[in-house]
């Protein structure tokens, strides 16, 4: 069967195996095609969802309490330098050996990727409101819980979105060696080449880097509708902050 | 997948240390001890990897930054150019770079200096930016030159922003670098994924990878106080 793509060598036979079933390298089973890859998709996503949801439900209120009572900058700030010291594949590798394979094992390292960045960002988000602001919101007589909830949270939800967007993609990144631990996302022609060969592993990284790319661009896009349209008109100012070191995306590069 | 579980768990060199806990995978100082040997070569490759991909990151962040810095307006495209590179995953990027570089360490080193790049590019950029105009113009009164400018005043001032965005450069470049193994390279990650069931194994090489992270950091800082002596004067 000669192939459309063919005079793009092995990337051409990458774009065949998303598209067209075919025979796998040890004979014996069909690989590759669209219906296939869609439910290694769906696996993806799923484990990646979770991950990232638990982490919002873990991070996001200890960085708010944190920040509004300005305690643990220490903490906030070194588990994301803690988290980006240490690699993805060992930490997967370690739950591997000491607890074992599974999904639930899989979204328990995800979340721990993804937990450093959104309270690192949550943190910074909620310290660095207007002294000012929050006086004024204590002038009229809010309570704690209201400045924290209409005053600090607001106003620090676009650091928080960079947050987890860093953290989503991270973790749609890391899900991809998830079929290390015998679950079966994206990256399963990735880690099995016996079955699919080069061409397969190309075709998977194709889709890992097309979905990453997208999930990235998609919460930039969000990260600029959430931001209050007050925010927005003192960007110029809020941008050049003075520290610099911690901008809205610094976490660590996709796995 | 069952078959290759299997597969796994029958460890190499059942002889050295204590055999019953090696062959249940357990975690076995005694094993550790024998063996400690085999992960020396690969924790070389991995120092290797690491060192020459943040340094060739370096050299084109910081062209880029200088001529970012000369024309204001190629920061914005730069940015865009190199934030893409980044959202990449390292995985894929080694495999969509084996049709064109082969399997190997040049594979691998390409992929790594590519996730350098946005890092350190933003915290060069930065760093000169934040000098203060008023230095820029005390410099400029006394009558040196543009080059001089940015080689006595604005580079020296912009040294502890650089030095940050390098040491998140290396602990970054560290943990992608374990990765490697899937572009045919080697260093520690191969240690890990050759055999990710045995405890002794996973703690042993990721440890040295943690360990190794933590060094960088450690020098890196040490060389920034050396070179900024005036920052030790400032208080805190």
């Amino acid at each position: 069967m000669t192939s459309a793509f063919a005079f793009l060598g092995d990337f051409g036979g990458a774009i065949e195996f998303i598209f067209k079933e075919r025979e796998s390298v040890s004979g014996g089973v069909q690989i590759g095609g669209l219906p296939e890859l869609a439910g290694f998709g769906i696996t993806h996503l799923w484990i990646s969802v979770a991950a990232v949801a638990l982490a919002l439900v873990i991070a996001v209120p200890i960085g708010l309490i944190l920040g509004h009572k300005g305690k643990g900058e220490f903490i906030a700030i070194s588990t994301s330098n803690i988290g980006r010291a240490v690699p993805s594949l060992a930490l997967l590798a370690f739950f591997i050996a000491f607890i074992g394979v599974g999904p639930g094992n899989v979204i328990l390292v995800l979340v721990l990727l993804a937990i450093p960045p959104i309270l690192t960002n949550t943190y910074v988000g909620v310290r660095q409101v207007d002294r000012d602001t929050i006086d004024a919101a204590r002038g009229m007589g809010m309570s704690s819980f209201e400045i924290i909830s209409k005053v600090r949270f607001p106003l620090a939800l676009p650091l928080i979105f960079g947050g987890i967007r860093t953290a989503s993609v991270n973790v749609v990144a890391t899900a991809t060696i998830a079929p290390l631990a015998n679950v079966q996302t994206l990256g399963e022609p990735i880690v099995t080449p016996q079955t699919y060969g080069l061409q397969g592993q190309i075709g998977a990284a194709i889709i890992v880097a097309i979905v990453t790319i997208m999930v990235d661009l998609g919460f930039a896009r969000l990260q600029q509708i959430l931001t209050p349209k007050g925010l927005k008109v003192a960007q110029p100012a809020a941008a050049k902050s003075r520290r610099g070191v911690l901008s809205f995306r610094k976490g660590t590069p996709a796995t | 997948m069952m078959a290759s579980v299997f597969a796994q768990l029958q460890i190499q060199d059942p002889a050295s240390g204590d055999s019953s806990c090696v062959a249940e995978n357990g975690f076995c100082p005694g094993w550790i001890a024998d063996n400690f040997d085999r992960y020396l070569g690969p924790l070389r490759e991995h120092v290797l990897l690491t060192v020459v991909s943040v340094a060739i990151g370096f050299g084109i962040a910081l062209v880029l930054a200088l001529m970012a810095h000369r024309r204001r307006w190629l920061t914005g495209p730069i940015i865009t150019g190199t934030g893409i590179l980044y959202a990449i995953p390292s995985v894929a990027a080694f495999f969509l770079l084996q049709p064109i570089t082969g399997l190997g360490n040049t594979t691998a080193v390409v992929a790594l200096v590519s996730y350098t790049l946005l890092i350190i590019f933003r915290n060069i950029t930065d760093g000169l930016r934040n000098v203060p105009a008023e230095m820029v113009d005390a410099a400029r009164g006394q009558g040196l030159t543009e080059g001089q400018i940015l080689r006595q005043v604005e580079l020296p001032l912009a040294v502890p922003e650089i030095m940050a965005g390098l040491r998140i450069a290396f602990s970054t470049t560290v943990g992608l670098a374990t990765l490697a193994v899937f572009a045919g390279g080697g260093g520690l990650g191969s240690e890990i994924l050759t055999d990710r069931f045995f405890q002794s194994n996973v703690v042993v090489a990721g440890g040295l990878a943690v360990l190794l992270a933590a060094t960088f950091d450690i020098i890196l800082l040490g060389i920034q106080r050396a070179i900024t002596p005036w920052q030790r004067a400032l208080p805190s």
